[in-house]
């Protein structure tokens, strides 16, 4: 009999990648060196809004060591790059890979320049030159559609990309006659999601076989090969073989199909010869999409009790200059079907109104509509809080969706999973000793210091999600996932995931679910991501959905393997399949472990069937698909104190707690450190990141100007959990990956004006919460 | 016009003959071929390309290939001795002081002049010492918990 097999699913297990990456053997794209490679640089627009009058590439091709230099006026037949959300009414202007009517942000590309080496063709992209006519540029996302503002493209009047629209508005209208009424403007500003790698590719057509190969920067390798074949090259979807290998983060940035790697992807047919690109983090700064950039008026209605009764949302959603994939989505289906919170609204109603402008386009960033619908909800309500001159927790408590086990139909379209999100809060109180520390924080007040603290709550739709349900949502791709599970007649199993790992650690919790379900070492599981080449297919990595989505369809192949094991075992032993089961590694007789088959013989009989069952096809290797039936909701609630210095409105973070309910955990280490870097991000935004377009120019264009939070701003992180496992599928697990971004930034900004409140202070409209900017509110108070 | 340049990284010897303008980081990683030195910017920020050059934890895209000649740099290859890894390394590897993996070629070379400067540091002294490396996905924290183990591990050894 075999020994019990210790279960590794929830256990903190070390990540099996990481010695690759802190002896430096990982491989990341520019890591890749192919013999004969040219190296790409583009030529970009200075200007924010220029139109094209001539592009003149003599001097530079004529520069030494230049192979080809390529305007937009070369690259015929090929397409736009597409957008791949579609709302109703949305206007999608054309966004070819090289602008050549006209640049519409700082950083467009005009030009690429293909060199023997980079300094070739960085020289000789200084000799493009071209003719501009500088036209009028509008970057402010409130400005994008007011009268003198310059028209960015020939469709979207008044740069309005869309309107849309969620709710009930004749129920809020009802809701907020006689209410308590707060309104508030809120600023939620543009971020850069600056993953440590920046972008690259290498592209490498092969001439013998028409075979195109892409090394890219990419959290869904599928993805952008099914968009570059099908929408923007015409290149057969067979004939391109896309390779996302080790990859540096990604926060979003890196799920959308950008102009450099179609580019390269079409020049190096051109050259005959692969053809490389690295971004330089100035480049990333102005062509990464951005994200965020919402100005929203928001108007909240309570009853005489506390009670909310309504919620009215006008939001303003910069899109930048183009629409980028996912662009549309965001600040609609991810944002304001979030705004029912973890709280009991009779009436919400929301209107966004996405704008194009001179700017960077904007997509999908860590948490992607999500943080913005946290933000305005927590705002709101210690707004509220203020108003009604009641306790933040006391009025949080009486609005909480009471518990529920399965389903909760909210009034902007989500049905919640499972919830129990007071005890989540009241886990909170606990793990900070919330009395104590308003004890403290009074006896710091009477020092006069300005002690503040912080809540947030917060509610995340992830596992993204039912393809029936985004497709008629506007989504023109399917958001299931896929797992294929092969079995080597010596047993090994290499398993490939349409999932990608940039970081969140696939190679170790996935070889965990396998090793449960096999009943087998992980040193004997391989896990493949990352690979148009080798994976069936896939959706990649992102909205919080490797584990949960893609978890499954693992798991969905595992039993597969394991019911036809069980058929070739049954013929070994002479014993009906019905009668087998699996444990412990072994196929045995149930309720009779002494009459086994172990894992091993199984796997070497079912490609070596000599003696197998009738009918029953050989090899042992089986693919799943897993379209979930709903998204997953994640939830929390966090804390934390902060104290601003009174000379300057410098503010400490000097507790953070976290809260987090992401159903059942895989690997609580990993879960962990995702928390961490998300509160990192989230109280980045609060406090110190933001873009800032001044005169058309991104003038937080490099990470001299951008403040990227360092170690000795932060803290150090208290997380703790509650566990409520969702139905939606068999794992129980939720998602782990956004939830600190998206509850750190309300948390922080709370606890900041919890700090100021003894001057008077109940809001400041924009983030981030830096020292000028707190230290001008104070002012403006004192006065 | 070429300048000759002899070096040494991770006691091998190497000579080239480099344009002035090659930074040491494209000199590391295009012209000797080690790649996991990384660049993560173009202003010196971000740490990604920390190396040791004669013991010093240096940035090695804030300097010309041509000053590195004569120099005995270490990279994030050689600090591993006959397969085992350096302390640091491990304390990485423990503590899960890495996601995505970018940055920590360069933190681990930061650390490593860090505990040789401050072999029992607090965690204000560490957080301090890492304000030339940003790390975009841990947010820190266990990167200072793995420079801790690391500290406590070379203690216990000497």
């Amino acid at each position: 009999m075999a020994a019990t097999v210790e279960r590794l699913l929830g256990k903190s297990i070390k990540r099996r990648e990481d010695p690759r990456f802190i002896t430096g053997k990982g491989t990341y794209v520019d890591d890749v060196k192919l013999p004969g490679t040219t190296h790409a640089v583009f030529v970009r627009s200075p200007h924010a809004h220029a139109r094209i009058k001539k592009i003149d590439t003599t001097a530079a091709a004529r520069h030494p060591g230049i192979v080809a230099v390529f305007t937009g006026a070369d690259m015929t037949g090929v397409n736009s790059l597409p957008c791949g959300w579609l709302l109703p009414d949305l206007k999608v202007p054309p966004h070819m890979p090289l602008a050549s009517d006209a640049a519409r942000y700082v950083g467009d590309p005009v030009a690429v320049v293909i060199g023997e080496t980079q300094e070739a063709a960085l020289d000789a992209a200084e000799k493009v030159d071209v003719t501009w006519e500088v036209l009028p540029a509008v970057t402010a996302t409130d400005q994008a559609t007011a009268g003198g503002s310059p028209q960015i493209h020939e469709v979207g009047a008044s740069n309005t990309a869309f309107k849309w629209q969620i709710g009930d508005a004749a129920a809020v209208d009802v809701a907020l006659q006689g209410a308590t009424v707060v309104k508030k403007r809120i600023v939620n500003q543009r971020l850069v999601a600056n993953a440590m790698e920046p972008r690259a590719c290498l592209a490498r057509f092969d001439a013998a076989t028409g075979d195109l190969t892409l090394w890219v920067t990419s959290q869904n390798p599928h993805v952008h090969r099914l968009l570059m074949a099908a929408f923007v090259l015409g290149i057969p979807e067979h004939k391109v073989r896309v390779i996302a290998p080790d990859v540096g983060g990604g926060f979003g940035s890196k799920i959308f199909l950008y102009n450099e790697e179609t580019i390269c992807s079409w020049a190096t047919r051109k050259v005959g010869r692969p053809v490389k690109w690295t971004s330089t983090r100035r480049e990333a700064f102005q062509t990464d999409a951005h994200g965020r950039d919402h100005v929203t008026e928001a108007e909240m209605g309570f009853d005489a009790q506390g009670k909310i009764v309504g919620l009215r949302v006008k939001t303003i959603a910069n899109l930048g200059a183009y629409l980028s994939t996912f662009a549309p989505a965001v600040p609609t289906y991810l944002y304001a079907t979030l705004l029912n919170g973890v709280y009991e609204m009779p009436a919400i109603h929301a209107e966004v109104t996405g704008v194009f402008t001179n700017t960077t386009p904007v997509d999908a960033y860590r948490g992607a509509g999500r943080p913005e619908a946290a933000y305005l909800l927590e705002r709101m309500i210690e707004a509220g809080a203020s108003a009604l001159k009641l306790d933040t927790i006391e009025l949080r408590r009486k609005n909480f969706i009471p518990k529920f086990a399965n389903g909760y139909q909210t009034k902007v379209a989500l049905n919640y999973d499972s919830g129990n999100y007071e005890a989540a809060f009241d886990k909170l109180l606990t793990v900070m000793d919330y009395r104590k520390a308003r004890a403290d924080q009074a006896a710091a007040r009477q020092q006069g210091r300005l002690v503040g603290i912080g809540f947030a709550t917060y509610i995340e739709a992830c596992s993204i999600a039912p393809s029936k349900v985004v497709g008629s949502l506007g989504a023109q791709a399917g958001l299931y996932e896929s797992g294929k599970v092969r079995v080597h007649p010596t047993g090994g199993v290499t398993v490939y995931t349409g999932s990608h790992s940039h970081g969140q650690g696939h190679e170790t919790t996935f070889s965990q679910l396998v090793a449960d379900e096999l009943g087998i070492p992980m040193e004997q599981i391989e896990i493949v991501h990352g690979d148009t080449g080798a994976i069936p297919f896939g959706m990649g990595t992102y909205g919080s959905r490797s584990g949960s989505v893609g978890g499954t369809a693992l798991l969905m192949s595992l039993r597969k393997i394991k019911e036809k094991g069980k058929k070739i075992a049954a013929h070994l032993l002479e014993a009906s399949p019905d009668d087998m089961e699996y444990a412990n590694g072994q196929f045995q007789v149930k309720g009779a472990p002494g009459k086994a088959v172990p894992f091993g013989q199984v796997a070497l009989t079912a490609y070596v069937p000599h003696n197998y069952p009738e009918g029953l096809e050989p090899g042992l290797e089986e693919t799943s698909f897993y379209d979930p039936s709903n998204f997953c909701f994640p939830f929390g609630a966090h804390a934390c104190v902060v104290e601003i210095d009174r000379d300057t409105g410098h503010v400490k973070v000097l507790r953070y707690i976290a809260v987090d309910d992401v159903g059942n955990v895989m690997n609580p280490m990993i879960v962990d450190g995702m928390v961490h870097g998300g509160i990192a991000q989230g109280v980045g935004q609060a406090l110190w990141e933001g873009a800032v377009y001044d005169g058309g120019q991104l003038v937080t264009g490099s990470m001299m100007d951008y403040a990227m939070p360092k170690a000795d701003m932060l803290p150090m992180y208290e997380t703790d959990r509650t566990v409520t496992p969702t139905l939606v599928n068999p794992l129980g697990v939720k998602g782990a990956g956004e939830t600190g971004t998206i509850a750190a930034t309300p948390t922080v900004a709370n606890a900041v004006i919890d700090a100021l409140a003894p001057l008077g202070i109940d809001h400041i409209e924009t983030m981030p919460l830096s020292p000028e900017r707190v230290w001008t509110a104070m002012q403006r108070a004192k006065r | 016009m070429k300048l000759p340049v002899k070096t040494t990284i991770n006691g091998q010897a190497y000579s080239h003959e480099v344009e002035p303008r090659l930074l040491l980081v494209h000199y590391i990683r295009e012209t000797v071929g080690l790649t996991g030195t990384h660049v993560g910017c173009d202003t010196s920020q971000c740490g990604a390309c920390t190396i040791l050059m004669d013991g010093q934890a240096v940035k090695s895209c804030t300097l010309f290939a041509v000053q590195a000649d004569g120099a005995n740099m270490t990279t994030i290859e050689g600090l591993a001795k006959n397969g085992d890894l350096h302390p640091i390394q491990q304390g990485f590897w423990e503590k899960h002081g890495l996601q995505c993996g970018f940055c920590t070629p360069g933190m681990i070379l930061a650390a490593h002049q860090m505990l040789e400067r401050y072999p029992n540091p607090s965690e204000e002294q560490i957080r301090h010492q890492l304000e030339g490396n940003l790390c975009r996905c841990t947010g820190y924290h266990n990167i200072v918990k793995a420079i801790q183990w690391a500290a406590e591990q070379m203690a216990g050894k000497k």
